[in-house]
């Protein structure tokens, strides 16, 4: 330990920090762990981030329902979740303190705005009449208490502005921010810089860009100068694979990948979309990014999004539609149109609580079955999942590239963590990405011939894919079966039932392109936890941590749910005993039970947020010593 | 090219029979959608466009299988959504010439929100909405078209609910084009036809249809020969409104509202109004003028050539778009803002 500035004792570097700001919804608590998020990775450390805010725009203030969150794990390892248990909180008010107290460690950092622990805030949140939690011996033994008067000091670093009080007292979460920098050793520029450029130029504010500068400084300056906090703490840099980096997050990484995608098929990228949380980033992003020959259409209801991108996928475009749950649910009549037109169609769908309406910022896997069966006859789709933030941009190409190569519909199952949460993404070398190719007949086939849109093309059974201004190809798709040939509209008992088995090879088909199931630690053994979509950095963490203390413990996580990869049979004979952790009752676990009849055992916790390491870990070591 | 550096495309000529399909028609004998069916393939073998670059857009219904019969480019696809899946292929391509042909059900009822927002949004296509005030292909339910008191299947008692008026409805949501034709009327749906695939902005076409089965007969004050001439008026641009078998009658407007005159007496024709298709205050009075107490009006009731169309400002966009100096350079999109490099 070496002295630092004014007393404080820079301890010996931390492996990881998980941190957590909150407050009211209100309060910049979004934009404070954000700032926080870009600075850690600029610095150099691996993150993940958890942003936690309810679903209502601003809940009346001080409420606890109103309390809006941003946890990020910043870390000299390579991590793959926001973390478990909290470190160190950030608390702007009395709400947030309450909501979120318990999740800290015990002996942990809490930080709060004490000007704001008044009274009527206390009794606000529902602390007993008379109560505060600041004046608890029992708190203060638990947690290392530092009591800030934020609001005060802020408006005294902002005397000289010119701005309102309300505009000032908005300051406050930067003024946080700046203690936060100063107690982890963070950089202030790339906040400056962001502040400078976003209010300065971009909303030509100048004063209000001073302002939070200042209040960020104050900040800082007050770690620095006040004798409150007995030591300060660093986080080394990660030793990442070398590279360029950014800062991704789910739903702009599944957007780059869909237009990535388009553009490697050398054609326009349609994405038909509804606004639905916590899918409407993608359609945002998207809407950016028309100069990369995007086009978006804000339809008028989920069935129109779906609807125009049949339409534009019938015209040549790659075409998209983005949702969640209860949108899909919505989709599925014209799911079931794609499915027997034969056309390429990508449809996203960001998970969340449900059902109905449910929990809409909170994540969920409970979609895979709806996903699976949700529409009516027998109309399989293939259907991928997105496992972490910058994955959705592999998957969301992934995606093109199935529905082009077998002429059908790919549902990419994300959910709310994924797609909310961001991490330091390697940018991959566009040039290194194999291009897409498409090739849209352009006559009939031997002269003479009638177009016959349904003769197949026999390695990945994918109907031809006519283009509308074709000379000579015109014909006509509908909802009614068709002849296997001639797409003729067909009620023939016998071709019917061949129909429906074409449908279901085709998307079968497509295991002939997915990699094989990878396997993480032993590649047979004791026990097996597999995993799909956004629990990986979960399963991943607990599985190595739980090889670390030496028991045998292997982690599969799949990326393909309709077709399965081929050896996903062979991967589940070769282990003793497989266990599936899901944020659902057990979705995955009736599909693999269906299919491969091992009886495989669940851990199912439906709460609207997923599975901590530690607790993982341990319930499979429950399991395993039974 | 030529020598003052045009090119001269050539297009084919086609006979309406190049528009048929080889697809039975499986209409019931005598149904009103065969004559609109016949309208079409006429109307497109006189326009200026090639055969490959038009798309028949339907949903659910009788009339909805009509793209199934034109050997044209089309999709049959479900209830209700025809011009959600027409939005997206002209969108995608916007050279294509886009028709939707179905019923009221179909777009007045589970549809009614997509007609409301493609009118609204003024894309470039055309809509014939072939009304017979009844669902037929589910053999004789109250439609949304239909009247108040009607005795269906489902309404054994009379309907209660009040009847949309189509064209009423697409003027109130933003429609460019609102005209009006009767299935047999081949001379009026003819002109009308081709002035909506004219029309830059979403046209809406009602044809008065004549479901022979479960509502025969309702229009036939409208199609009959020895009626029609004092039931229904055809607006021409700039003429005055005259009517009747001898010509002999008109339509003047007093107050806020239009009354019926007898011509020859008191009234001569300069006394009538005369019909400025450009005028939307005038076109809400006309659509909603109903047999028997006025004439019902044929043509075009309304058109505003001067609204730019969804697809001309989408492609605008689009293409200064695609002009900036960024435009599809994929490795800056997603670099984004912010990079920083991790050294080995």
């Amino acid at each position: 330990m070496s002295p630092k500035t004014n007393g404080a004792v820079a301890e010996a570097p931390l492996e990881s920090v998980v941190i957590r700001f909150c407050g009211d919804s209100g309060d910049g608590m979004q934009l404070a762990g954000d700032q926080f998020t870009n600075t850690s990775a600029l610095f150099g450390n691996d993150v993940a981030t958890f942003p936690d805010f309810p679903a209502e725009i601003r809940a009346p203030r001080g409420t606890t329902y109103g309390v809006s969150a941003f946890q990020l794990q910043f870390s000299s390892n390579d991590i793959f979740t926001p973390g478990d248990t909290i470190n160190a909180m950030v608390a702007m008010n009395p709400a947030g303190f309450k909501v979120n107290i318990d999740s800290v460690e015990d002996g942990g950092i809490v930080i709060v705005n004490s000007d704001e622990f008044d009274k009527g805030s206390l009794e606000k949140c529902g602390y007993e009449a008379g109560y505060n939690p600041l004046e608890d011996d029992a708190v203060s033994r638990k947690y290392k208490v530092f009591k800030v008067p934020m609001s005060r000091l802020t408006r005294e670093s902002l005397a000289e502005s010119s701005m309102g009080a309300k505009d000032i007292d908005r300051c406050r979460n930067m003024f946080a921010l700046g203690i936060s920098y100063w107690l982890y050793e963070r950089p202030l520029e790339a906040t400056i810089e962001h502040i400078n450029t976003y209010y300065g130029v971009k909303k030509k504010r100048p004063e209000v860009a001073e302002a939070n500068v200042k209040a960020l400084k104050a900040g800082y300056f007050f770690g620095e100068t006040a004798e409150l906090f007995p030591s300060r703490y660093t986080v080394a840099p990660a030793k990442l694979e070398p590279g360029t980096y950014r800062r991704i997050s789910g739903n702009e990484a599944t957007a780059m990948g869909l237009v990535t995608a388009a553009s490697k098929a050398g054609k326009k990228l349609f994405y038909g979309s509804y606004p639905i949380t916590p899918a409407s980033d993608i359609l945002h992003t998207l809407a950016h990014l028309e100069h990369m020959n995007v086009l978006t259409f804000q339809a008028e209801d989920e069935i129109a999004a779906i609807c125009s991108a049949i339409g534009a996928a019938f015209a040549g475009d790659i075409a998209a539609t983005g949702t969640s749950g209860p949108g899909l649910a919505l989709k599925s009549e014209a799911l079931g149109l794609a499915v027997i037109y034969e056309l390429p169609l990508v449809v996203v769908d960001v998970q969340r609580a449900g059902p109905s309406t449910g929990m809409p910022t909170k994540t969920e896997q409970a979609d895979l079955l709806q996903a699976m069966f949700g529409r009516h006859g027998e109309c399989p789709c293939i259907i991928l999942a997105a496992s972490s933030p910058a994955d959705c941009y592999e998957r969301a190409i992934e995606a093109v590239r199935l529905a082009v190569r077998h002429m059908c519909p790919v549902i990419l199952l994300t959910d709310g963590s994924v797609a909310n949460g961001a991490e330091p993404w390697k940018l991959p070398n566009i040039a290194d990405i194999p291009a897409i190719k498409i090739e849209h007949p352009v006559h009939a086939g031997m002269a003479g011939e009638k177009f016959e849109p349904y003769v197949r093309e026999p390695k990945t059974l994918a109907r031809p894919w006519a283009l509308p201004g074709t000379k000579g190809l015109e014909h006509r798709l509908g909802g009614l079966e068709k002849q296997m040939r001639t797409g003729a509209v067909s009620y023939d008992p016998d071709n019917h039932h061949e129909m429906i088995q074409l449908r279901a090879n085709k998307v079968e088909k497509a295991a002939d392109t997915i990699p094989p199931l990878t396997v993480r630690g032993n590649s047979s053994g004791d026990t097996l936890v597999l995993g799909w979509g956004g629990t990986y950095g979960t399963i991943t963490s607990a599985g190595d941590k739980l090889r670390a203390m030496g028991r045998d413990v292997s982690t599969a996580h799949l990326h393909h749910l309709n077709p399965f990869p081929s050896n996903l049979g062979e991967v589940l004979g070769s282990f003793k005993r497989v266990i599936i952790p899901e944020i659902n009752s057990g979705q995955l676990r009736m599909l693999i039970r269906a299919k491969y009849l091992v009886d495989v055992i669940g851990f199912n916790d439906v709460n609207g947020r997923g599975f901590f390491i530690d607790d993982l870990a341990e319930r499979i070591v429950a399991v395993m010593d039974h | 090219m030529n020598s003052n550096g045009t090119t001269t495309i050539e297009l084919p000529t086609y006979k309406a029979s190049d528009f048929a399909s080889d697809q039975d028609v499986r209409w019931c004998p005598g149904c009103g959608d065969y004559a609109v069916l016949t309208g079409i393939r006429k109307a497109l073998a006189k326009m200026p466009n090639k055969k490959e670059d038009y798309v028949f857009v339907s949903g659910i219904g009788c009339a909805a299988r009509f793209p199934y019969y034109m050997e044209t480019y089309g999709l049959h696809s479900i209830h209700g959504r025809s011009l959600a899946v027409a939005t997206g292929v002209k969108m995608a391509n916007p050279d294509l010439q886009v028709c939707i042909v179905s019923g009221d059900g179909d777009l007045l009822s589970i549809g009614g929100n997509h007609t409301l927002h493609a009118l609204r949004r003024n894309i470039d296509l055309t809509i014939v909405l072939l009304n017979n005030e009844i669902y037929g292909l589910t053999k004789g339910q109250a439609s949304p078209t239909s009247e108040v008191g009607k005795v269906t299947k489902s309404t054994p008692l009379g309907s209660v609910d009040q009847p949309i008026n189509p064209l009423a409805f697409a003027l109130a949501s933003g429609a460019t084009f609102v005209a009006r034709s009767v299935d047999v009327d081949l001379k009026n749906f003819d002109v009308v036809y081709k002035r909506a695939m004219e029309h830059k902005g979403a046209a809406l076409i009602e044809v008065y249809q004549d479901c022979n089965i479960f509502n025969h007969a309702i229009w036939f004050y409208a199609s009959q020969k020895d009626t029609k001439a004092d039931t229904t008026i055809v607006l021409e641009h700039g003429k005055p409104m005259v009517f009747g078998k001898d010509k002999d009658k008109g339509l003047r407007m007093i107050g806020s509202g239009f009354e019926v005159v007898e011509l020859g007496g008191t009234y001569t024709e300069d006394d009538l109004w005369v019909h400025d298709e450009t005028d939307r205050r005038v076109a809400f009075m006309l659509c909603q003028l109903e047999h028997p107490d006025f004439p019902e009006p044929l043509g075009v009731l309304y058109a505003d050539t001067a609204k730019a169309s969804h697809g001309m400002r989408i492609h605008q966009q689009l293409e200064s778009e695609l002009a900036r100096p960024d435009a599809g350079d994929l490795q800056a999109m997603i670099n984004g803002r912010s990079t920083w490099e991790i050294h080995g």
